[in-house]
């Protein structure tokens, strides 16, 4: 349980980690709250031969809420959640949802920015992030660049995030007025990554459902956002019959694979039961 | 004041809790790092082992003097296979130690390890039980045809009769998943060697120093005098620290032959892939039915997966016979048929694990009794009612002598506590909501406190039981205890501090007990079996009668009067209903500097006993309260209580220590954990993120009610409880599954009932996860 060999850098400015990136490219990790990376190096199942640790890049740390959203430093840690930024109902959604991450001491270290480049299909912030048209913030040495939700996750633990480049910044849209969210998760122990989970958010008018988001972690090999499950709910009533009908429409949508913790089968029953209590919350 | 009965706090909380505790892993920083090369493949053969140039690495070819270990049951059905303490030519499981590695740290260690190459030309491999019990499946080994290990068999005369006239013969199979201990701390050891006289000392976290200084003396072909093996704070064992493994032979071969310090401290993956498993068994049982519920008789087919060895001292032997000799449990019934087969297979090895079988057949009785109460609609604690033991000495039919207990009265006392008619309500009114919840119910005995009399029944060549304690007050007053056992997070030391104080009028603060440590205890067995209270303790308060009677008679001389007028209590030695006395202290003292005038002492104060009871049965009665959620198959318990009676309570604070955890990992096994290989032998569950032990999120508050029915079988009236925490609870949990989803007739449970399997099961029965 000791990691491989590895060189270690500490850089104290953005600039000098993108400039070590570059430098090394494909040998190099970088080392954000390490409650991923260092359990795979621990077990040799990763073995970078450089270590950059963001952790002192303050300019990586900051919260930021406004009208048009949230803009999220992708060293701010899981436990910058608990609480909710602001009295948005996306921040009351993201408080509830922090606490499915993990367990309170591996909170308190990881980071927003580390759960989307690690890219785990069961990651919580990977939901979201799809769910609601996260935009994410790339960085280089050649410069900036920005990646919507929808090209950013590109497969198992793979992301639009190049081997010489940093995520610095998720911003999140804010949710349209009277918007309402739901989230449930199943899995087999507090603080285990999910077998199954959905995101929704739902305007509810006059129990016609004018506007909705459905997303659904842990089910696919990336977060799937149900663009058809959306379209079907738009201008449906919002109850009981909708939501079964679109817990069978996401059923079908879902590709989980099976393994010791849930055949595919299973998961799949699982797809149905987190989608239909995801709407049901969030119309409630 | 009396002690006995009182919930004093723990003497070795204190140090634990303030991080001040001292186990292998802190005593190893100057060793030299020892790492085991595993074998990646369940079975195979071995083509050649590369080395790294310079390297510090020995494989079986450089340990050519020492024997296999090879532990014996002297049954004509045995069938005995040797372990070698690095593989010779072949691996018969993943995991397996092929070559030792020795390196400046622990991650130099690591380095140099990955470096060696085995090459291996792998066979295929026999995972499962009835895959390794099929015709014509592979032999793992070749002195064990058919893969049987050991099989036990009986058959009382009557039972063909008793099938023949059953008003209904029901017929369940059932399945425990393997399960791993888990202890916190892992296994380690530190070998130092002395240079001046030879000797090595070993440190390891284990719960049978004695017994692993004889095995390793043997293996190695040592005089055991050259080796002393200490236990130091040990981080949980539950049965996997009381086998002798190869790894801590070749710590011991390999400080003596580098004449050096070495350290093997494991890591989580090495535990799950080496230490021990247990509880892989599938139990087939026909039970025959009178009409009114009468169980007449039982016909079993038990088959325990132990894994590719046997292991020592206990045997493979274990699981199976555990199993043969008590499945009868709590139930009064004369005609008994059984085949236990231990069954061996290409993985890991299976030991004992706190509950030893007992879980899986008290599983198994008490999904019989609710089956059948289901089949001849009668109640389930009625079925209960009329078939247990009421009578005592109660012999079974496999011959135990049950002591007095209160199986029929635990029950009816759980029964009135959980508020049945409450329940049945609510379960109803909830269904109509579509919700699911269920009350389980099991009864139990648990067999505790056996001396050599019920091992060596099971034909071991070791034969444990006894143990040896020898008590000194020294010239100050105070007493050392020392205890063969090797207690290792049961609180022991301070409930024998307890037994020690009543019978010496002494302050248990005053009472320091030493295990753990060869050169410093009497030889005995250790901790494990719930035997410890019993046998040490009754073997503590033998030798403190003695020691009192000494005391006694010094200050009598002293006082001027018969002993028999002196009583002890206070720290006094007090000549009854006058106020004259002498400190206990100044008696100690003159025992040791005027022996002269205590001729019938002798010099000082010391005593020992021996003491090796028979055994006697604690039992209990659990009930559980789930909900099983149609949606996602997972369960959770909402309610969980324990009427347990375990005799006179030394402490009932530790008791409720014990009951607490062992419930704990019981539900572990019915809802949590399980290790689970592949078909080609590979293990899937290598951390604790695959292999799930359950936290405090998912176990409820446990309601402890305690009876007691002083056993007249132990010297103190106690009975263990070590091990009925973890017999009981599966039963409970699963038979309150069963009852949460009788309306879809469910019945065909398997441990652990996994959201996966429940939704499974409800599929089958056309269950949408809507409900
Ligand atoms: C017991 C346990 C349970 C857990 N349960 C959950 C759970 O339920 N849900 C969940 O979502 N997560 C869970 N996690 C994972 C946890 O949330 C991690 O914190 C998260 O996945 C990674 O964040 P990190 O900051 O720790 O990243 P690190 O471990 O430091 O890095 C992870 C990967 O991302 C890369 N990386 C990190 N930051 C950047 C960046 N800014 N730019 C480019 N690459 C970067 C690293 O190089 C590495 O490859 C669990 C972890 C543990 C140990």
């Amino acid at each position: 349980m000791k990691p491989a060999r590895f060189d270690y850098h500490r850089p104290a400015r953005l600039a000098e980690a993108l400039e070590l990136l570059s430098g090394h490219g494909g040998n190099c990790k970088v080392l954000a709250g390490g409650q991923s990376l260092v359990p795979a190096m621990n077990f040799r199942l990763a073995r970078p031969e450089i270590l950059i640790d963001i952790n002192d890049l303050k300019e990586l740390g900051r919260l930021e809420d406004g009208a048009q959203g949230l803009r999220i430093g992708a060293l701010v840690r899981h436990a910058a959640f608990h609480q909710p930024a602001d009295d948005s109902e996306l921040s009351r959604l993201l408080s509830r949802v922090v606490r499915h991450i993990a367990h309170y001491p591996i909170r308190q270290r990881g980071t927003f920015g580390g759960s989307l480049a690690h890219a785990d299909p069961a990651s919580e912030w990977c939901l979201v992030a799809a769910t609601l048209s996260a935009e994410m913030t790339i960085a280089s040495t050649a410069g900036e660049r920005k990646v919507p939700a929808d090209q950013f996750f590109r497969g198992l633990f793979t992301t639009a995030v190049a081997e010489n480049e940093l995520l610095t910044a998720i911003e999140i849209p804010a949710l349209p007025p009277g918007a309402r969210g739901g989230f449930y998760e199943f899995s087999r122990r507090a603080g285990d990554f999910a077998l199954a989970m959905a995101l929704a958010v739902l305007v509810v008018d006059g129990g016609v459902i004018r506007w909705a988001r459905l997303g659904l972690g842990a089910a696919a090999d990336r977060p799937l956002r149900l663009l058809p499950v959306e379209r079907m709910l738009e201008g449906r009533l919002a109850d009981a019959a909708t939501f079964r009908e679109a817990a069978a429409a996401a059923r079908d949508l879902a590709s989980p694979s099976g393994d010791i913790h849930g055949g595919a089968d299973y998961r799949k029953d699982l797809v149905a039961t987190v989608v239909e209590r995801a709407l049901t919350e969030a119309a409630s | 004041m009396t002690w006995i009965g009182r919930r004093l706090r723990r003497f070795e909380d204190p140090a634990l809790l303030l991080g001040r505790g001292s186990f292998v892993a802190d005593r190893s920083s100057t060793a030299a790092a020892v790492k085991f090369v595993r074998s990646p493949v369940a079975a195979g053969t071995i083509l050649g082992i590369d080395i790294p140039d310079g390297a510090s690495v020995f494989t079986a070819r450089d340990l050519a003097g020492t024997k296999p270990i090879r532990p014996i049951l002297e049954r004509p059905d045995y069938r005995a296979v040797g372990q070698p303490l690095l593989a010779v030519d072949r691996v018969v499981h993943t995991g397996q130690a092929v070559a030792v590695v020795v390196g400046r740290d622990q991650a130099d260690a690591e380095d140099l390890a990955e470096q060696v190459y085995v090459d291996i030309d792998p066979s295929a491999a026999v995972v499962d039980v009835d895959a390794a019990l099929a015709e014509g499946a592979r032999q793992v080994h070749a002195e064990a045809p058919g893969n049987v290990l050991v099989e036990g068999r009986m058959k009382t005369p009557g039972l063909d009769q008793a099938f023949a006239e059953a008003a209904a013969v029901v017929a369940i199979t059932l399945r425990s998943g393997r399960q791993s201990a888990a202890p916190m701390e892992p296994r380690g050891g530190l070998a130092e060697f002395d240079p001046a006289s030879g000797r090595v000392t070993l440190t390891a976290s284990v719960q049978m120093p004695h017994m692993l200084r004889t095995g390793i003396a043997d293996v190695l072909g040592m005089r055991e005098t050259d080796l002393r093996v200490v236990a130091p704070d040990v981080g949980g064992g539950f049965g996997q620290k009381m086998s002798l493994f190869p790894e801590y032979a070749v710590l011991v071969w390999l400080a003596r032959h580098l004449r050096r310090d070495v350290a093997w401290i494991e890591d989580r993956r090495e535990n799950f892939l080496a230490a021990s498993h247990s509880r892989d068994q599938v139990f087939g049982v026909k039970g025959a039915f009178a009409a009114d519920g009468r169980l007449l008789g039982i016909d079993a087919d038990l088959r325990s997966n132990v894994g590719a060895f046997s292991c020592y001292p206990v045997t493979c032997g274990v699981e199976p016979l555990m199993a043969f000799a008590e499945l009868p449990g709590p139930y009064d019934f004369a005609e008994y048929g059984v085949r236990s087969r231990g069954v061996t297979t290409n993985t890991c090895m299976m030991a004992p694990y706190r509950g030893v079988s007992r879980p899986m057949l008290t599983l198994t009785m008490e999904r019989l009794m609710d089956v059948a109460a289901r089949r001849l609609g009668i109640d389930p604690w009625d079925i209960r009612r009329r078939n247990l033991i009421k009578h005592f000495p109660h012999k079974s039919p496999t011959g135990l002598v049950y002591d007095p207990a209160t199986y029929l009265e635990a029950m009816e006392a759980a029964e009135q506590r959980i508020g049945l008619g409450e329940f049945r309500a609510r379960q109803k009114r909830l269904r109509d909501e579509g919700r699911y919840i269920g009350l389980g119910v099991s009864v139990f005995s648990e067999r505790s406190g056996y001396g050599t009399p019920a091992f060596a029944a099971r034909k071991m060549q070791i034969v444990p039981g006894y143990e040896n304690v020898d008590c000194t007050m020294d010239p100050s007053g105070y007493v050392d205890v020392r205890i063969g056992a090797s207690p290792h997070g049961q609180g022991l030391k301070t409930a024998l501090a307890q037994l020690v104080a009543d019978e010496l009028g002494i302050s248990p603060e005053h009472v320091r007990v030493i295990s753990g440590d060869t050169d410093a205890t009497p030889y005995g067995w250790g901790t494990f079996a719930s035997r410890s209270m019993v046998i040490a303790g009754g073997a503590t308060k033998l030798a403190a009668t003695k020691l009192a009677d000494k005391i006694r008679l010094v200050a009598a001389t002293l006082l001027e009067v018969e002993p028999e007028a002196i009583e002890l209590a206070d720290g006094l030695a007090r000549v009854r209903q006058t106020n004259r006395s002498l400190a206990i202290a100044d008696a100690a003292r003159a025992a040791y500097h005027q022996s002269y005038k205590f001729p019938a002492v002798g010099a000082g104060l010391r005593d020992t006993a021996l003491y090796d009871p028979g055994g006697t049965f604690s039992n209990a009665c659990h009930v559980a309260e789930v909900e099983v959620d149609i949606g996602t198959g997972g369960v959770s318990i909402s309610r969980f209580l324990v009427v347990e009676d375990a005799g006179v309570l030394i402490n009932p604070m530790i008791v409720d220590g014990q009951i607490a955890g062992g419930v704990a990992q019981g539900i572990a096994n019915a809802l949590y954990e399980e290790v689970v290989y592949d078909d080609a032998g590979n293990l899937l569950t290598a951390s604790f993120a695959d292999y799930l032990p359950p936290t405090a999120a998912e176990i409820p508050e446990i309601d402890i009610v305690h009876m007691e029915t002083i056993s007249p079988a132990t010297v103190t009236g106690a009975k263990g409880v070590g091990e009925g925490g973890a017999i009981g609870a599966p039963a409970a949990v699963l038979n309150a599954i069963s009852d949460a989803l009788s309306p879809f007739g469910i019945e065909a449970l398997e441990m652990p009932a996994t959201p996966d399997r429940i939704r499974d099961l409800l599929r089958k029965a056309g269950i949408s996860p809507h409900g």
